[in-house]
This record gives C-alpha cells, sequence and structure tokens, in this order.
C-alpha cells in the first residue's frame, strides 16, 4: 500500500497533479467552469452548424408570446389533477366497495393508456358520442349533445388533469398514509367524523408529504403542455411549441425552432425547480425535520410516462 | 336499565382479532368520582378494553354504556356511526403516545374537536381551551407548537385536549410509559388532581403502582383476558388472593 502511494504522488500523472494544484477552488466553482465549456462548446457547434441565430432572436418573442397558454394549461392540469388525486387516494384507502372500485377504476385506466392516446380520446371521440347521443334521443337539448365538443386547449388541460391525477393518486395516498394511525385515532376520539378528522387533521399533515412530489409532477406537465400542439391549437391561443412549429414551418427554420422551443421549457423548469426547491425548504422547517430531508436528498422520481 | 349510578358499565365484553381472543367476557363499572387502575402483563387485554370502551375497537360480543348510551358490536352503520360518536363525545381518551396534532399550536390543538364535534362559537372554545391549559399548569405553551414541548408537556396538553370536550370520563391508556422517568412525575400530578379536586371517573391502564397506591379506589388486575381478581390498593397491596397477582405485583414494584 504505501508502495502505491509513492507512485501516486511522485508520479507524472497528469490528472493527479491537476486536482491537486485545484484542491483549493470550491466545487461548486469547479463544476460552474464545466457548464461555461459546455456552453461554449454548444455555441461554437451551433456556430459550425451554422444555425440562424438571429432568426431565431427574432422570432423568440412571438414563441415566448405563447407561454401563458402553456401555463394556463399547465396549472390547470394540475390543479385538476390535485383534486382527482385527493378523491382517488380517498378512494383507495376506502372501505367503500363503490369509492374504492370507482378509483381503482380510474387510476388503471388514465396509467394504463397513452397520455396522447386520452387526449385524442377526449378531444376526437368525445364529441363523437354527442353527436350519436342526438341521433338516439333526438328530443335531447342541444347543449347536452354540445358539451362534448371541447376546444382543444380545455381537451388537453382535462387530458392532463386525468392523466396525472392518477399518477397523484398514488403519491396522495402514500402521503395519507404516512400520517400515523395514532392521529386518526386522536380525531376519532375526540368525536370528529371522518370528513372532519379528514380535513382538519390528516391532510393537513399529509400535504407536507404530498407538497414536494407535486412541485415534481407539475414540473413534469410543464413539458407534456406540448403534446397539447398535436390537436391542432387555433393560431391566436397556441401555446410555444405549437407557436415554434408554426413559425419554423413558415421560413424552413424547423431546427433553428425546436431550439429555441426546448430552451424555453429548459428555462421554465429550470425556474420552477428553484423555486419548488424553496418551497421543499419552507415545508420542512416546520415540524417534521426528517422527512423533508430524506425527500431533499432523494427526491421522489417523476413516474415515467409517454411522450416526455 | 340501572344506568343512573354508573358512568361506564362494560358488559359481558369479548373482543376477538381473527382467532386470538383477547377479551375473554369483561364486566366492569365505573362509578361517579372513582378512580381505577388496570393493571397486568402486556397482552393481558387492558388496553383493548380501554379501546373498546370508546369504540376505536369495536367489540365482539357484549355492550358499554356511557352517558346514556348503550352499544354493542355489529356492523358499522351510518346511524351506529352517530351513536358512537355521540358515546366518544362524553370520552375522553389519553395515549401513550400522545397523538397530538402536530401541525396545531397547543391551544389549537384543544380548540379543533369543540369547534367541530361540539360546534362550539371560536371564542368560548379558545376561552375554555386557555382555562384547560391553565388546569394542567400550561397556560404558557398555548402558542407554542408540540414539538417544541417536553414529553411531559406534550402529553399534560393531551390531557387538557381531552378535557376541554367536558367527558363524563377520562380513559388513560398508559400515559407515563413512553416518557423518560423524571418526566412522569409532572403528568401523574395533573392526573392525581384531575382525581382529587375535580373527581373525575378516570380508568388508568398504567404500571405506575405509587400512583394507583396514592389515587386509585379500586384496582382491577388483569390476567389473559379477563379480570382475575379486583379491590381496594389495600387489598391489593396487602394480601392478594391469587398467586398471579401477588408475582405480577412484585415484578413491577
Amino acid at each position: 500500500m504505501s508502495a502505491q502511494r509513492h507512485v501516486f504522488t511522485s508520479g507524472g500523472d497528469r490528472y493527479d497533479r491537476f486536482s491537486l494544484a485545484s484542491a483549493r477552488v470550491p466545487f461548486g466553482l469547479k463544476v460552474a467552469a464545466v457548464w461555461v465549456v459546455i456552453f461554449i462548446v454548444l455555441g461554437l457547434f451551433f456556430a459550425v452548424a451554422q444555425f440562424d441565430v438571429q432568426w431565431m432572436r427574432d422570432q423568440l418573442s412571438y414563441i415566448v408570446g405563447g407561454l401563458r397558454y402553456t401555463l394556463y394549461i399547465a396549472v390547470g392540469g394540475i390543479a385538476l389533477a390535485v383534486g382527482l388525486a385527493v378523491l382517488g387516494a380517498l378512494g383507495r384507502i376506502s372501505k367503500n366497495p363503490v369509492a374504492h372500485g370507482i378509483s381503482g377504476f380510474y387510476v388503471s385506466f388514465f396509467r394504463g393508456t397513452p397520455l396522447i392516446v386520452q387526449m385524442f380520446l377526449i378531444y376526437l371521440a368525445l364529441p363523437q358520442v354527442g353527436i350519436n347521443l342526438r341521433g338516439s334521443y333526438p328530443g335531447m337539448p342541444e347543449w347536452l349533445s354540445n358539451v362534448y365538443v371541447l376546444g382543444p386547449a380545455v381537451a388537453g388541460t382535462l387530458a392532463l388533469g386525468l392523466n396525472y391525477g392518477a399518477y397523484m393518486t398514488e403519491i396522495f395516498r402514500a402521503g395519507i398514509q404516512s400520517v400515523s394511525g395514532g392521529q386518526g385515532e386522536a380525531a376519532d376520539a375526540l368525536g370528529m367524523t371522518y370528513a372532519q378528522k379528514m380535513r382538519k387533521v390528516v391532510l393537513p399533515q399529509a400535504f407536507r408529504v404530498i407538497i414536494p412530489p407535486t412541485g415534481n409532477e407539475f414540473i413534469a406537465m410543464l413539458k407534456d403542455t406540448a403534446l397539447v400542439s398535436f390537436l391542432g391549437v387555433t393560431a391566436a391561443s397556441a401555446e410555444i411549441f405549437r407557436r415554434s412549429q408554426q413559425a419554423g414551418n413558415a421560413d424552413f427554420k424547423n431546427l433553428e425552432a425546436l431550439l429555441v422551443v426546448a430552451g424555453i421549457y429548459w428555462a421554465l423548469t429550470a425556474v420552477f425547480t428553484f423555486f419548488q426547491r424553496r418551497l421543499e425548504a419552507r415545508v420542512s422547517a416546520g415540524y417534521v425535520r426528517t422527512s423533508a430531508l430524506r425527500t431533499r436528498e432523494a427526491p421522489v422520481p417523476p413516474p415515467r410516462r409517454e411522450g416526455a | 336499565m340501572t344506568s343512573t349510578e354508573a358512568v361506564v358499565r362494560v358488559e359481558g365484553l369479548h373482543k376477538r382479532f381473527g382467532r386470538l381472543e383477547v377479551l375473554k367476557g369483561v364486566d366492569l363499572t365505573l362509578h361517579p368520582g372513582e378512580v381505577v387502575v388496570i393493571f397486568g402483563r402486556s397482552g393481558s387485554g387492558k388496553s383493548t378494553l380501554l379501546r373498546c370502551v370508546n369504540f376505536l375497537e369495536d367489540p365482539s360480543e357484549g355492550t358499554v354504556e356511557v352517558g346514556g348510551v348503550r352499544l354493542g358490536g355489529g356492523h358499522r352503520t351510518r346511524r351506529k356511526l352517530a351513536q358512537i360518536r355521540q358515546l366518544r363525545l362524553h370520552v375522553g381518551m389519553v395515549f401513550q403516545q400522545f397523538n397530538l396534532f402536530p401541525h396545531m399550536t397547543a391551544v389549537e390543538n384543544l380548540m379543533v374537536a369543540p369547534l367541530c364535534a361540539k360546534g362550539v362559537d371560536k371564542g368560548a372554545a379558545r376561552k375554555h381551551a386557555l382555562e384547560m391549559l391553565d388546569r394542567v399548569g400550561l397556560a404558557d405553551k398555548a402558542d407554542e407548537h408540540p414539538i417544541r414541548l417536553s414529553g411531559g408537556q406534550q402529553q399534560r396538553v393531551a390531557i387538557a385536549r381531552a378535557l376541554a370536550m367536558k367527558p363524563d370520563v377520562m380513559l388513560f391508556d398508559e400515559p407515563t410509559s413512553s416518557l423518560d422517568p423524571e418526566l412522569t412525575g409532572e403528568v401523574l400530578a395533573v392526573m392525581k388532581s384531575l382525581a382529587t379536586e375535580s373527581h373525575m371517573p378516570m380508568m388508568v391502564v398504567t404500571h405506575e403502582m405509587g400512583f394507583a397506591r396514592e389515587v386509585a379506589d379500586r384496582m382491577v388486575f388483569f390476567h389473559e383476558g379477563s379480570i382475575l381478581e379486583e379491590g381496594s390498593p389495600e387489598q391489593m397491596f396487602g394480601a392478594t388472593r391469587f398467586a398471579e397477582t401477588k408475582t405480577f405485583l412484585n415484578a413491577v414494584l
């Protein structure tokens, strides 16, 4: 062993000398340097590949204009998903066969089919239901057969919410079950009803566990909003991916357009990841000292899903 | 039924978990102002009895009567659930693990049940909650979260929380077992004052024989799922009828 060490220090190993020389440079600074190098290489690559940077700059504002629709869809989707996940999770832990059965079916179907298929089902197949219903029951009021006709953004939001809600049902179920049984018993012993027990005692504690992974789900959903563009959103209300395609196709600058939109998604997720970390830290600052630390070190990996 | 004399009346109580019979026919009556200490080996059914009294466990056979509500086991219909809740409003329970709500301050812990289960208005609930905290000597901790309190303080808040519902009877399920030895005194002192000053009827599962000797009106020895013998502390600490009781007392004393 001592022989090995001898060779190691006196030998001309270049990496070894480098790491010795930079031993005092903070780790973070080194990582930053690596990032800078990566960007320089990418920049050189762009220059060599002759991407039209000027075009990218010109189109940026048009594409960014779609950001609000991307955010509408994501926020609407996550709100729907959270609501469904609460109900789904309560159903999954319920002893009521109806509630259990419905939530089991919901989770199974929406986790068992691709998100993009669900989007098309809601956008294209649902209107057919309305038309057929009207065929079978001509007397039914018009609005009742028209409710199935949804705009692309609405259908997309609905599909995202339903799909993510199914995944998050499991997160919420685990969160609710992480609240110790003694808490529920204490609420029971105090004469609280099931609804009061859930609302006042169990769910507030479960949310501390649920919030960090829900942040992850929101970030994943931000990216999945790109799928809505397949439903063919009208130009005025197109989200960023749709806009990038429109702009790219028009000027034959498809690759540039993709780079721009990829950059926007990336920046967006970076910003939200930053806020999510802060939120996580705030949540953990309360009474649950250990569990929040754990999520920070090993974030719950978002479930793999198609199209992401 | 002559239920006026009894605060709690347990009759013919059996409890089975699958094939395991934990309670094998227990009859126990708690009179107004009476403190009953229940002791016995772990697994003898003491805690299960307490949990059956407020229906955290459903009895397999037999009935429990509290505050004029007499209930047995069986399927929990909607009506049954309402009756169980009605019964629970008369029963305060203190757990071994305190089970305080960690996301609420001490005073909020005391207020939540009166607010939602009894429909007391907020001002009155807070006023009464502060009185109860003062009763257990923790008025100055009203706005602290449980994590900031010592184990003994937490258990005293838990006692105050149960008292805030103005129960007819208090159940204590090994209230000092998870406390460090130097913290049990403050909890036992609160329990003692509850018994001697407020004359609160209490069923206490505990191994604190000093407390039993001082406060108990009656001691009940559980052995293998039923009551083997009962009597005043003098009788129990003097001469027991059964060897099992003697052996157990010698082990814990």
